[in-house]
């Protein structure tokens, strides 16, 4: 269907002259780019470009000693990771952090646990208000279980799951907190063809059923340059280009320094 | 239950609704929860989307087509059109857009009813093909929110304009109802296409309901039967089992979640009726046995000890034969350790009966389960009569026949050994295909099966070789009927597929699919290492397990004087596995011989040469449609053939 029905809204993210360093490595130099309310962002660039760094000081991991981050019109230096969560921005990892040993059930209820009012108290005698909760969690879980179609393996536990499962079972705990701003740390890399499809056919059903704000990291520039709506470009912590996926596959810095290498 | 012609589907529907109003008549699985209907319930939901139909302008003698997996509310489409006098004509699923429009233009589908954005979006591509589809109604609105065409509604709204129109109109779905008699079209159901496009072959109320109702009284179902739909919608057995014959008897009829949950639904459900066709009984197995291979030594000796004396004792007792009190103690307690548990685990521990049918089943695999006390069958049958051809009656089950005739049903074989039927289920025609017609139906009513096959003299049961057409002859004179090897090397476990070769040829050759399951885990016991089918199918080791089940199968031919002059004189494994998404195989999985056949060309020239290793490049398409290359060196092993002189026939069985 035509993309361009879509709401795209105000920005809801900006981020001005982000610089980090590591000692004397500097990771990010001075990078400046914002993400509009409902669109596909894409971050790209070579390893070692600072794509999961740029979204770690989204999620307030790790705090830049430059530069400034505007979240829904409040300015401030840097992001808390704790309040990052609370405010609705959820992520997933380039390397799988599931609870291996928990069914994916169990793995996409933890995703929950923030919209959990009960106390530990309550919980644990499993009455009234905590079981009427728990029912509303659940029913919560269910349906993303039905949007991920991960019917089958609703009680497999997850470390016996294939990778692509794997990788679907953390979307889904992502999606739990029901997030308005979701990073999506390369959630296609080591996917075969037909399993890329799936994820990027999630991508965009999320955006579009949920009206997720969705920032990506992927290698695949098909992938890439299919999905999203603008792309930002990072080469060794520098920003080489920022626009629609049209203008940065024709720029010729971006070429050179990435694109025309291989793909 | 005497045959009563000139019933409908809704009449039933509405007798239902008298007899057991509240007695569950559907069941789904939707958020994890099981959802359940009454027949009341179901015949309302029905009346609303008839109403629905009618008022998007389907009436008497129009098709709506119904594409999707098995969902209440499409089987509810095909009630709801019938209520209308109108002709449901379900398609597969999984058919890609091309196939879809042929046959939605062939059988002039005026709507369309699709389970959801995937069937849509099919739909959508091929509209310029199919301009006499007016409406599309969809059952699942995910993704589809933004799909603005005016012609696609969402099944709730279809609903809820049918409630109006029903206000509105009165009595007209009743007199629609009324209007309708047993010599109506109930249903059109497309064959598969092993040859050629897909035929529709059209089947009027008394064809389908006699016939549902000679099974229910030959085997005694009840309204109390509960059967699990997971068959495609568009086969004529899901037709019967699931959508006939419970609106016959009353039985209660469960979907399952979705296509892959289906193994936990059928624990779930626990059906007491049951349909598979061999592959799903042989992948169960496999999974039994590869498991236990897994599970400690205490559980693996216990299982093995039951089994081995349930393989003595279980189908006796199945019989009602007699057997020693200690064995049947024995027996009773293998009840309660093993068989009990392992039947609740596959989900077949209420069988009350189960069928097989389509392809022939292995010895060992019956054996397997009924030995277990699973009452399982096999059955012959067609599109072109509903099903119901030959059927084993209980206590007389054998591996190589398809029992006796089923009530009502005729049959005879004609001079070239292809079998001839007369039934009440005989197809009315094929959809404006009078030429095919009348070269299936005989003017005195007998239709030609294209199998071919005898009775045994010895039981009375049907066996059926193969199809008649591919019953060939090698240039020695010998009978070669590839179906009927290909099914011996198939009863093998390792041995996923097998195509053989040998019409007006010196001697047969084979193309092996080896089951990536069977054969990775023994390579694994084996410290085999390999990266995929490609890997595995080409190491020599796989070479040398093979060529033990293609030898054992040359020995068994070798017996037979009439086919033992057919053993299989070399063979290939295949570098990748046979496909529907490359048109290797039908959409039920069946091979296309002479597709095959074109395809591998110089395979088969290696076959049937010196050489040892072959090079091969093969396109393969990709479920996205895209297509990449293939290349592999392929061997060429020989195999062991055997005199068919210096063997008895006692030395093995």
């Amino acid at each position: 269907m035509d993309m361009n029905e879509r709401k795209i809204g105000d920005v809801i993210l900006a981020l001005d002259n982000i610089s980090l360093s590591f000692g004397a490595m500097k990771v990010l130099d001075d990078i400046s780019f914002d993400v509009r309310q409902g669109e596909i962002r894409s971050i790209i660039g070579p390893n070692g470009a600072g794509k999961s760094s740029m979204l770690n000081v989204i999620n307030g991991f790790y705090h830049p000693q430059e530069g400034s981050i505007t979240f829904r019109g409040e300015k401030r230096k840097e992001m808390d990771v704790h309040k990052a969560a609370a405010s609705g921005i959820a992520r997933t990892f380039q390397n799988i952090a599931l609870f291996k040993g928990m069914s994916t059930l169990d793995n996409i209820m933890t995703g929950r646990n923030l919209k959990m009012k009960c106390n530990i108290f309550q919980q644990a005698w499993y009455w009234g208000k905590a079981q009427k909760e728990e029912i509303e969690h659940r029913q919560k879980v269910e349906e993303i279980i039905d949007f991920l179609e991960i019917q089958n393996i609703r009680k497999t536990p997850v470390g016996r799951l294939p990778y692509g499962f794997q990788k679907r079972v953390e979307l889904g705990r992502a999606l739990a907190a029901e997030p308005d701003i979701l990073l999506l740390d390369e959630p296609m890399a080591g996917m075969n063809v037909e399993e890329k499809e799936d994820m990027s056919r999630f991508i965009l059903d999320i955006n579009d059923e949920f009206g997720t704000t969705i920032i990506l990291i992927e290698h695949d520039m098909g992938v890439v340059m299919d999905l999203s709506d603008r792309v930002v470009v990072l080469d060794y912590g520098l920003q080489l280009a920022d626009g629609p996926p049209d203008e940065v596959r024709s720029n010729q810095t971006v070429i050179d320094a990435y694109l025309g290498v291989s793909h | 239950m005497s045959n009563k012609p000139h019933d409908t589907f809704p009449r039933l529907l509405a007798s239902h609704v008298k007899l057991r109003p509240n007695h569950t008549a559907m069941r789904e699985k939707d958020l994890g929860i099981w959802q359940s209907w009454t027949w009341s319930q179901v015949s309302k939901e029905v009346q609303t989307l008839a109403g629905g139909l009618a008022s998007l302008g389907l009436k008497r003698g129009e098709k709506l087509a119904i594409i999707g997996d098995n969902r209440p509310r499409l089987y509810w489409g095909m009630v709801a059109a019938q209520t209308l006098g109108a002709i449901p004509v379900p398609l597969y699923q999984d058919s890609v857009a091309d196939e879809m429009a042929y046959i939605l233009d062939n059988a002039d589908a005026k709507i369309a009813l699709v389970e959801d954005q995937e069937q849509v979006d099919k739909l959508l591509e091929i509209r310029d093909r199919c301009p006499q589809i007016e409406h599309i109604i969809f059952d699942d609105p995910r993704g589809l929110r933004h799909y603005d065409q005016p012609f696609l509604h969402n099944f709730e709204d279809i609903q809820r304009q049918g409630q109006e129109y029903n206000q509105q109109h009165g009595d007209y779905l009743n007199n629609e109802m009324a209007q309708s008699d047993g010599n109506e079209i109930a249903i059109m159901l497309y064959t598969s296409g092993t040859t050629g496009q897909p035929k529709g072959v059209v089947l009027t109320n008394d064809n389908v309901i006699i016939t549902a109702r000679n099974g229910i009284v030959r085997e005694g179902l009840t309204a109390d039967e509960d059967v699990l739909a997971y068959l495609p919608m568009a086969w004529v057995g899901d037709n019967l089992f699931s959508y006939a014959q419970s609106l016959v008897a009353g039985f209660c009829v469960s979907c399952p979640e979705n296509g892959s949950t289906v193994t936990n639904d059928l624990r779930e459900i626990g059906p007491t009726y049951y349909f598979a066709p061999p592959r799903v009984y042989e992948n169960i197995l496999t999974q039994v046995m590869i498991r236990m291979e897994d599970a400690g030594k205490l559980k693996r000796s216990m299982f093995h000890y039951f089994m081995e004396h349930a393989r003595k004792n279980g189908v006796k007792i199945l019989n009602g034969e007699k057997v020693s009190v200690t064995d049947l103690l024995l027996y009773k307690l293998g009840s309660f350790l093993v068989y009990g548990p392992l039947k609740d685990t596959l989900g077949l521990g209420r069988i009350k009966l189960a069928y097989t049918a389509g392809e022939a089943i292995g010895p060992e695999i019956f054996e397997f389960y009924r030995s277990l006390g699973i009452n399982i069958k096999q059955l012959y049958g067609q599109t072109e009569c509903m099903v119901f051809l030959c059927v084993q009656p209980d206590g007389e089950v054998f591996a190589d026949t398809v029992g006796t005739p089923a009530i009502d049903v005729e049959i005879k074989i004609d001079d070239n050994g292809e079998i001839l039927y007369r039934s009440p289920g005989v197809f009315h025609s094929y959809y404006k295909n009078p030429e095919s017609t009348a070269s299936t139906k005989t003017p005195d009513g007998w239709v030609l099966t294209g199998d071919a096959g005898f009775f045994d003299e010895q039981n009375g049961h049907l066996k059926i070789i193969d199809r008649a057409k591919d019953v060939g002859k090698l240039n020695n004179g010998t009978m070669f009927a590839p179906k009927y090897i290909e099914n011996k090397l198939k009863f093998y476990s390792f041995i996923k597929e097998a195509v053989l070769f040998g019409n007006e040829r010196d001697h047969s050759c084979a193309f092996i699919n080896i089951d990536l399951e069977a054969v990775g885990n023994w390579a694994e016991r084996r410290n085999l290492a390999y990266s995929g089918y490609i890997d595995l199918a080409a190491q020599s080791e796989v070479y040398g397990l093979i060529k033990e089940c293609v030898n054992k199968v040359n020995k068994d031919l070798s017996k037979d004087s009439r086919l033992g002059g057919s053993q299989i004189h070399r063979f290939i494994i295949l570098h990748k596995e046979l496909d529907a998404d490359d048109g290797e195989l039908t959409r039920t999985r069946k091979v296309k011989r002479n597709f095959v056949g074109d395809r591998y060309k110089v395979l088969i020239d290696a076959l049937y040469s010196n050489l040892d290793e072959c090079h091969v490049k093969t396109q393969v398409t990709f479920e996205d449609g895209r297509t990449g290359l293939l290349e592999a060196d392929v061997k060429v092993s020989n195999a062991e053939v055997y005199s068919i002189d210096n063997l008895t026939a006692a030395s093995e069985v």
